[in-house]
């Protein structure tokens, strides 16, 4: 009963003031509930990065210790604040985090919260890319393994999913280079853009920072066609990581849902087994693969960092890893509590989409 | 209980002994490869033709930089002028190293959480978790960095670098270790022999730790080789961000694998295949061996022998409890509880 009449999404809110359900099971007290768990989740990483951070020694000591006498590099330290009480350190960062304040970097002195909008646009860009690479090759290999269960086509998709996984991004990175960039040649190897085309997308005012649609607006198609090409490899670097994994849920929740009484119906009414796997047994076993996707958000942030060093891909990944190559710990505190945030966003949507999808998500 | 039989209780032999066919294969390629590694971590001074950190040959002369392979150099020379096979063979030394600390402290301190939340339970219980979840979910990579930052704060000398690496991923590893055995936990407190043992007068520690922990564990051989396989690729990625074990102080495949980044564009290959061919292959190795075990303790994923000569081998398959995307792992439950 509840199946029912819950899925209808934008009327559910008003559902329960009709009928009043003693244990929650309605759609809006669901999205309230883990909306509210956002801010704990939020909390407990910056408190966690925060205490990590800073229990070791100050940053300025990090960033300039080498380079600066004593007396300076206290005076240094004093100015910023870092020789009071960690708890006031706290309390004041906890502050400026709430009203979104990140803090400056200190190598080159600006505001992380700028980073961000600058670089992130980039990194987003990659990570969806990355998605459908991911989508297109891990669930149609996943249904044809499932189908193929325990015979060598199976094998073959199995073992290379395992491929997929086992291969570090930045590796798959450097073997697609070497191979369509330096030995056919066929694409750039490192970049997001020509660098005359860079210069141009770099003229645009206000740029969102995802070169497609920069590019779109430009309305120059050999400058799209520039910026495709090299999202290419990276893409692919990106994409097969995670692509892996799809293609082992699929099998496996292709394989369960085979077993299902329905399928034999399906078949036993002559349904073609072509049509079985598309439209009897794939439906149910996609609502696993969209509640790990949030999961995945985690895993492609981490590997964004790897592939966009790899490709000298500009977006907040390369910054973060520029930064801990100088030692700037401000800012790599400030750009990993802000991906924090975003991570626990992102999980908050992909959970809300699934109980959207699945009423059985729903407590 | 015979000699044979005692063996077959084993964890990963009695897998063995209970898959068939394809999954077989697998499980035993995986084993291959990782005894091959295993091997060469080992008797890496025998087998290594020069040191990891070893600039000179014996004849006092410098080796050359990026040379492509030789017979003097089968893999070549990187471009610090270090020989890619030696550093290959000792990379592995490295590897089993920091996965066996990192194991062996995450094991400790995820357990011992695991444990005590999920027994004693109350609002240590609910802190715990809601901690665990959180880092849980952050992108386990950024931690690993992080973590690297607080304990080396970026610069790692010899053997401080190892034990830095392996404390970073012991971190990302602690929530996943006390998630599984606080849900065992959980669920063995509520069994008729704790209550026995309660009644009996046992004290709380003896019931945790002789009967809870006993009965919580069945998951973890599956659990370890997945992680041990993802201690690699952390490694291998702090690596190659900079935040490794110095190439002096040890061989690491991912600072070599950094170091070849410019080497790939002017087409020298030698220097980023063979360090990423190992890292892929081990990892490849224990995956094969978790996604084996994996697969023989789900039921509905399990191959099953003809009927007639393996009857009574599936476990009843009562609860599930999901450690891996996808794959619910259920080893022979009642089989363990007899036991107790």
């Amino acid at each position: 009963m509840t199946a029912a009449t819950v899925p209808a999404a934008p009327a559910a809110p008003s559902a329960p003031r009709r009928r009043p359900r003693p244990a929650g099971g309605s759609l809006g007290r669901y999205i309230l509930v883990r909306f509210l768990l956002i801010f704990p989740t939020v909390f407990i990483l910056v408190t966690l990065v925060f205490l990590f951070m800073r229990t070791t020694g100050d940053p300025i000591t990090a960033a300039l210790g080498g380079r600066l006498p004593a007396d300076q590099l206290a005076e240094r330290i004093h100015e910023a604040g870092y020789d009071r009480p960690l708890i006031v350190q706290y309390v004041e960062y906890l502050g400026h985090v709430f009203t979104g304040d990140f803090g400056r970097t200190l190598t080159d002195n600006q505001l992380v919260t700028d980073v961000l909008f600058r670089y992130g646009g980039a990194t987003l860009e990659l990570a969806l890319y990355a998605l459908l690479v991911a989508f297109a090759v891990g669930i149609p290999l996943g249904m044809l393994a499932a189908y193929f269960r325990d015979r060598w086509p199976d094998a073959v998709f199995r073992v290379f999913a395992i491929l997929c996984y086992a291969t570090p991004v930045f590796f798959a990175g450097l073997v697609l280079k070497l191979v369509f960039a330096v030995w056919l040649g066929v694409l750039p190897s490192s970049g997001r853009a020509g660098p005359r085309n860079e210069i141009a997308l770099g003229r645009l005012e206000n740029p969102t920072g995802v070169y497609l649609i920069d590019a779109i607006r430009l309305g120059d198609p050999a400058i799209l066609g520039d910026v495709l090409q090299h999202a290419v490899l990276p893409a692919i670097a990106l994409g097969l990581l995670t692509a892996g994994i799809f293609l082992r849920l699929v099998r496996t929740n292709v394989i369960g849902t085979f077993a299902m009484p329905y399928v034999d119906a399906a078949r036993s009414r002559g349904v073609s087994e072509y049509r079985l796997v598309r439209r009897h047994a794939w439906k149910p076993a996609l609502i696993p693969i969209i509640t790990v996707i949030g999961l995945q958000v985690a895993l492609l942030l981490g590997g964004a960092v790897l592939t966009e060093t790899t490709f000298e891909w500009k977006g907040l990944g390369f910054e973060l890893a520029q930064y801990l190559q100088a030692r700037d710990f401000v800012a790599v505190q400030g750009i990993v509590a802000l991906l924090a945030v975003i991570v626990a966003v992102v999980n908050f949507l992909v959970d809300i989409a699934a109980a959207l999808i699945d009423p059985r998500v729903r407590y | 209980m015979g000699v044979r039989a005692r063996l077959g209780r084993l964890p990963v032999i009695r897998q063995v002994r209970q898959s068939v066919g394809l999954q077989r294969g697998m499980l035993v390629a995986g084993l291959v490869i990782t005894g091959v590694f295993a091997i060469l971590a080992i008797f890496a001074p025998l087998l290594a033709p020069y040191g990891f950190n070893q600039l000179k040959g014996d004849d006092g002369v410098s080796f050359g930089a990026q040379d492509p392979p030789s017979l003097a150099h089968p893999f070549g020379t990187t471009v610090g002028g270090y020989d890619v096979l030696s550093r290959v063979i000792w990379g592995s030394q490295t590897a089993f190293f920091v996965i066996a600390v990192a194991i062996v402290l995450s094991i400790f301190a995820g357990v011992l959480l695991g444990l005590v939340s999920g027994y004693l339970g109350g609002w240590l219980d609910r802190v715990l978790v809601v901690i665990a979840d959180a880092v849980y979910a952050f992108p386990t990579l950024l931690l690993a960095i992080v973590a690297a930052i607080v304990i080396s704060h970026g610069q790692s000398n010899l053997v401080g670098g190892v034990f830095a690496a392996a404390i970073s991923i012991t971190v990302v590893f602690i929530p996943q270790y006390f998630r599984v055995i606080r849900a065992e936990a959980v669920r063995v407190k509520a069994e008729a022999f704790v209550e026995s043992a309660k009644v009996i007068g046992a004290s709380t520690w003896r019931v945790m730790f002789r009967h809870v922990l006993r009965n919580s564990t069945r998951t973890l051989p599956l659990i370890l080789t997945l992680n041990a396989s993802e201690a690699i690729l952390t490694l291998a990625a702090l690596g190659f961000l900079g935040f490794g074990i110095e190439p002096t102080s040890a061989a690491e495949w991912g600072y070599d694998l950094n170091r070849s980044i410019s080497d790939v564009t002017s087409g020298i290959w030698w220097t980023s295949i063979f360090p990423g061919a190992a890292i892929v292959l081990i990892v490849l190795g224990l995956t094969l061996i978790g996604e084996s075990l994996n697969d023989l303790a789900d039921p509905r994923l399990r191959t099953r022998r003809r009927s007639s000569d393996a009857a009574g081998d599936d476990g009843a398959a009562d609860d599930d409890i999901e450690v891996v995307p996808g794959g619910a792992i259920d080893a022979d439950a009642p089989a363990d509880r007899e036991r107790a």
